[in-house]
């Protein structure tokens, strides 16, 4: 009933005056506008499909998909200080989680998770999508972060599975991708934006380009993407479960926040 | 090369309130359970963010350590080149610079 991707960058937040107003006033409007519309298509929750940097999930038992199963979440993990926003206690539902889970299961063998940290990955999509913390919200992950990684294709089956379950639950499910897509977050290379190549998988992502979005090999990303350029796979969800055409209503390298600023949502079909 | 007991330690030390506490006042018994090598357990202990960078400290672990001892961006970003021209490049992982040491790709 709603879908979208968007970026998470914690300099997007964290380092605010850093970045010129001229970039950073419109990136933050159709970040808010892009939350009014979802609020207005009146979700009973939202899957928010995060690629999280070791909150939860670490290299002693790395899910390749997970779900939150909790009927709470809070966040920010990071020190609210650094990250420029208060911690909050976010609404799940747990019930929910389970039946659509039940679904995934049936394609995608997903990690569930009854605890559930929220780093930027999600804090920074809340904090302009939901200023007041009405929604309720399912955290998904793909691990977008530690190699070896789950292959695009997979991750197309994980935004299948995902529609499969929002189509057979009787609430209504809006979903949302974070992510990438170009960067060397974290790194002395962070700034660092291939633009081009983000543009090109943009225009994939929103004309629906299954072999065009799936056609990338890690080796390729890593060199033209930098290691951020892995988290695709959230966008690539996104499209598998939408299935419509996408709208970019806003994209723009934005150096300080290490990453092309991206705002863009797509038709349910 | 315990590069993973490292990443461990720096993990557990993001997100665990506790061990933060227990850190501060005794960073070197805090550590101790983890199994490091004397380069490694160094580099923590000073802590040498240049170092931990280079051997192969994944980012999104090592930024929120340096935020953790008091270090600005810029200063986190400076550190990393500074480490990858004292102690050569960045030995594993998948956060190698490509950029040169002058460079400041995001402006600071």
């Amino acid at each position: 009933m709603f879908a979208g991707v968007c970026s998470h960058a914690p300099g997007i937040t964290g380092r605010s005056e850093r970045a010129d107003s001229a970039l950073r006033e419109p990136f933050y409007a159709a970040f808010r506008t892009m939350g009014e519309n979802l609020q207005a298509a009146r979700p009973d929750a939202v899957v928010i499909i995060a690629a999280e940097h070791f909150a939860n999930f670490f290299m002693n038992n790395m899910p390749a998909y997970a779900l939150g199963m909790a009927d709470s979440y809070d966040g920010p993990i990071e020190e609210p200080d650094w990250l420029r926003i208060p911690r909050r206690v976010v609404r799940g539902n747990a019930n929910l989680s389970r039946r659509m889970i039940r679904e995934v299961q049936q394609t995608v063998d997903v990690a569930y998770a009854e605890e559930w940290r929220f780093d930027h990955g999600i804090m920074v999509p809340l904090h302009f999508l939901d200023p007041d913390n009405k929604l309720t919200i399912i955290p998904a992950n793909i691990n977008c972060q530690g190699p070896p990684l789950t292959p695009l294709r997979r991750a197309w089956a994980f935004g299948e599975a995902l529609r499969r379950a929002a189509d057979v639950v009787p609430e209504r499910v809006a979903v949302i991708g974070t992510g990438g897509i170009s960067h060397w977050p974290a790194t002395p290379d962070s700034g660092m934006i291939n633009e081009a190549w983000d543009r090109h998988f943009l225009d994939q992502w929103a004309s629906q380009d299954e072999d065009g979005m799936l056609s990338y090999s890690d080796e390729q990303t890593y060199r033209d993407a930098g290691q951020g350029g892995f988290e695709i796979r959230t966008f690539i969800a996104v499209a598998a479960a939408a299935r419509g055409r996408g709208t970019v209503h806003f994209y723009a390298p934005i150096p300080i926040f290490a990453v092309g600023c991206t705002v863009a949502t797509m038709e349910i079909v | 090369m315990s590069l993973y007991q490292l990443s461990k330690l720096l993990y557990q030390l993001n997100r665990d309130e506790d061990l933060k506490v227990q850190f501060r006042s005794d960073a070197k018994t805090a550590a101790k359970s983890y199994d490091l090598t004397d380069e490694e357990r160094r580099a923590v202990l000073e802590p040498d963010i240049g170092l931990l960078y280079v051997l192969g400290v994944n980012g999104q672990i090592l930024m929120h350590y340096a935020a953790f001892c008091g270090i600005e961006w810029p200063d986190y970003l400076q550190r990393m080149r500074d480490g990858v021209k004292q102690h050569g490049p960045v030995r594993a992982g998948v956060y190698a610079m490509l950029s040169d040491f002058q460079d400041k790709v995001a402006g600071v």
